[in-house]
């Protein structure tokens, strides 16, 4: 005769879970076992300090990325340079790599029947996998900062920074600001992450999972490009990989970069939440389904169409940007462009040893036009052209320096002065301690899409 | 006396789409005891094996693992380990780090001898150190077993756990199952291997087309089982085959067969009549220097059953 013991007999009664704890730290050890992972980590903690260093030491500096001018002027240019790559290039392909691998690498290696049977909870597991993919992920980002910080502290110093408005920052200020520009990107990486679970989970062994992130961070820049209204560009989840230079404004331009960072965290939610629900979903007695299906791929792309959808629609009611607008108006250009020469006037004064002045007493204004038109212009373009005037305390005589602007669809812009030659027609200036950058003869700023500060 | 069941499955249904995988399965599988799952591909063993683990929930019937019934949530009780289409290991690992890892998982970390000791039992304790990413196939079954060894068991579910396995490697995984199996251990495992299945299990199900079409003793198959073909080799292959075809209940097939050894007779007969034949044999003074099945009586059984089971749909 047979019996089936009852419950209350058997010690063994019952489904124990494994905490989410344990199974989070077999995803690292899992994580941190892979040789790419380690070359990863290697990488991030030295390559920045490395190329900073090396950056700082070459007589020819990348003026053609934000900050970059300015690597041998201080220690703080080498992170935000190193951010502007990283934004670009570097988190999309690290969160390609680690979140978009990590539920993929279980259907390579045909390992989730044997995951499953020990956790037994595909809910804890996708929590493991993401909190894991997640902590990896922070230990590259905070390489990234700390190494090339280290690296222009130990080749320059620690030395004021020029904001984008070319104001002076102090060292404290600009060390608090690098590091908070690193923290808003964040949000935009958590989101590539969050698309890169939804593509390992959705695709699986197909190397588009592994490449999406790399692929959506590709699709944004390229947007970004596009003369796009600012509503599309504000709702797209990459924003805040740009909006990061309005905290080196004075005001600082925080608007754009709440709504980029918010935008973000929406995007690594729904991104995360549709990632799990596709996992829940998934029958793992059926070895040749590893998820690539038409249901998953139209549960995970729609709704992201929609989110952006929504976000597209939602930004005009509950900010100032507009579908037909670019945000780059010519009042903003000229008010931007006087206010950064207002600040590099008084940094060139200085270098020179003349009498000191202030940005109110200069009291710079700026006048420009775009191409034939010559009231209200509008747009991007580098066929900007402005004249900027200024007053000397104790003189009736007023200045006047010409630029011309190559004004990108962001509102970021180079002005290169073209005379007088006096004020802005030299690379250098000669200073009683020698030769040293001409600060009027070519900058960096930018103009703010929304209007949301003055500066 | 009573005897503990591991597993008791009534009426279990399991459909993918259209397709159903097993349709009112039974099974018994009482405590220490070896069961095979015999079928051809396609059958329904691995979703069988599959729902013992937790792997899947089945859609209607009701089972019950180590005395608890098994709900609707992905979750085998505990005391269940095992796996299904190979183990599960992790290559930039070495074979004690997956499984000092797998250990951690369980909150076992601190039984390092655990470790030490399963990769003993299963023969791997020499290979260690080494990375899985080189491990042949027998290698990384012998490595599951052992990682299922970890858990100290009371249910062990295994998918073809000799494919792969050298002689060597074999013996070791069938000691560790006969061990496993005296000390207590339910042992359920799936193979195509005949021999392996006959030296393991007391019994076996066999499964066609998501249906169960026997389960029980081995010896209660044979007793059941149709005529089987035996070989014999005998003092006088001639006079043999003229006392066989005599024989009631016998039938001489060697000649309908390529010749590969003509000392051999061949017959397909029921147990009875074979024995019958032996007697008849050595009463006409032929001596009887070999007699076995040309196929083992499990494999012969599997192949009519499943063979009568396709045929019927």
């Amino acid at each position: 005769m047979t019996a089936t013991a009852a419950p209350v007999d058997h010690p063994y009664g019952g489904a124990r879970r494994i905490p989410v704890f344990r199974a989070y730290r077999f995803e690292l050890v899992k994580l941190v076992s892979q040789w790419r992972i380690r070359l990863l980590v290697l990488a991030c903690w030295i390559a920045p300090a490395l190329f900073v260093v090396a950056v700082s030491q070459q007589t020819t500096l990348p003026v053609d990325t934000l900050f970059g001018r300015w690597m041998q002027s201080t220690g703080w240019a080498g992170p935000l340079v190193t951010l502007g790559f990283a934004g670009t290039w570097a988190l999309p392909l690290l969160t390609s790599v680690v979140a978009g691998d990590v539920f993929a690498a279980e259907d390579r290696l045909g390992t989730w029947r044997h995951l499953l049977v020990t956790v037994r909870s595909p809910r804890r597991i996708f929590a493991a996998k993401a909190l894991a993919s997640l902590t990896v992920i922070l230990l590259l980002v905070v390489g990234l900062v700390t190494s090339s910080a280290a690296g222009g502290l130990v080749a320059v110093g620690n030395r004021p920074l020029v904001g984008l408005d070319d104001h002076l920052m102090t060292p404290g200020g600009a060390a608090g600001t690098v590091l908070l520009a690193w923290a808003c990107v964040l949000a935009p990486t958590l989101a590539l992450a969050g698309i890169g679970l939804l593509g390992s989970v959705t695709l699986g062994r197909s190397p588009m999972g592994l490449l999406l992130p790399a692929l959506v961070a590709l699709a944004m820049q390229l947007a970004q490009m596009l003369p796009l209204p600012a509503a599309v560009r504000l709702a797209l989840p990459g924003y805040a990989f740009i909006a990061w230079n309005g905290l080196f404004t004075s005001p600082a331009q925080l608007g754009p970069l709440l709504i980029g960072i918010v935008v973000s965290l929406v995007w690594a939610v729904t991104a995360t939440a549709l990632a799990c629900l596709l996992f829940l979903r998934r029958d793992f007695t059926n070895v040749t389904d590893d998820g690539l299906t038409r249901r998953a791929l139209v549960a995970g792309v729609l709704p992201l169409t929609g989110l952006l959808a929504v976000t597209i629609a939602v930004l005009p009611a509950v900010t100032s940007a507009t579908y037909s607008g670019s945000g780059i108006q010519q009042a903003k250009v000229e008010r931007s462009l006087a206010t950064a020469f207002a600040h590099l006037y008084r940094m060139q004064a200085d270098e020179l040893h003349r009498p000191a002045v202030t940005e109110e007493q200069l009291k710079s204004s700026a006048a420009c036009t775009k191409g034939n038109v010559d009231h209200d212009a509008e747009g991007a373009g580098n066929d900007w052209r402005c004249v900027v005037s200024w007053h000397l305390p104790d003189s009736e005589a007023t200045g006047q320096a010409v630029y011309q602007l190559d004004l990108t669809a962001d509102g970021r812009f180079v002005a290169d002065g073209d005379g007088p030659k006096e004020v802005n027609g030299y690379f250098l200036v000669r200073t009683p301690y020698g030769d040293a950058p001409n600060p009027l003869w070519q900058f960096d700023s930018n103009v703010e899409l929304l209007s949301t500060s003055k500066g | 006396m009573e005897t503990l069941n591991a597993i008791r499955a009534r009426g279990i249904t399991k459909t993918f789409d259209d397709v159903v995988a097993l349709d009112g399965v039974d099974l018994d599988v009482t405590s220490g005891q070896i069961h095979g799952l015999v079928g051809p591909n396609g059958a329904g063993k691995t979703t069988l094996l599959g729902l013992l683990l937790g792997l899947a929930v089945a859609d209607a019937g009701r089972l019950e693992i180590l005395g608890t019934p098994v709900g609707r949530a992905l979750a085998a009780p505990d005391g269940v380990a095992g796996f299904v289409d190979g183990p599960g290991l992790y290559p930039s690992l070495t074979a004690r780090q997956n499984l000092a890892a797998l250990a951690a998982l369980r909150g076992n970390e601190a039984h390092a001898a655990g470790v030490d000791d399963a990769l003993d039992q299963v023969g791997l304790t020499a290979v260690a150190d080494d990375k899985t990413r080189g491990f042949s196939l027998g290698m990384r079954q012998r490595l599951g077993l052992a990682a299922a060894l970890l858990t100290r068991p009371r249910l062990l579910v295994l998918d073809e756990p000799s494919n792969g396995l050298d002689p060597a490697g074999k013996r070791h995984v069938h000691r560790v199952l006969t061990r496993l199996a005296a000390e207590g251990v339910s042992v359920v495992l799936s193979s195509h291997r005949m021999d392996d299945l006959e030296e393991l299990c007391s019994e076996v199900t066999i499964l066609a087309t998501g249906q169960v079409v026997f389960s029980g003793p081995l010896s209660k198959l044979a007793d059941e089982n149709r005529e089987l073909d035996y070989r014999l080799i005998t003092s006088d292959a001639q006079a043999a085959r003229r006392v066989a075809a005599g024989t009631a209940g016998v039938l001489v097939v060697d000649d309908a067969q390529p010749r590969y050894d003509a000392e051999a007779l061949v017959v397909r007969a029921l147990v009875p009549a074979v024995d019958e034949l032996v007697v008849r044999l050595v009463n006409a003074g032929i001596a009887l220097r070999e007699l076995a099945p040309v196929v083992s009586p499990l494999e012969a059984a599997f192949l009519a059953l499943t063979e009568q089971q396709e045929d019927s749909r």
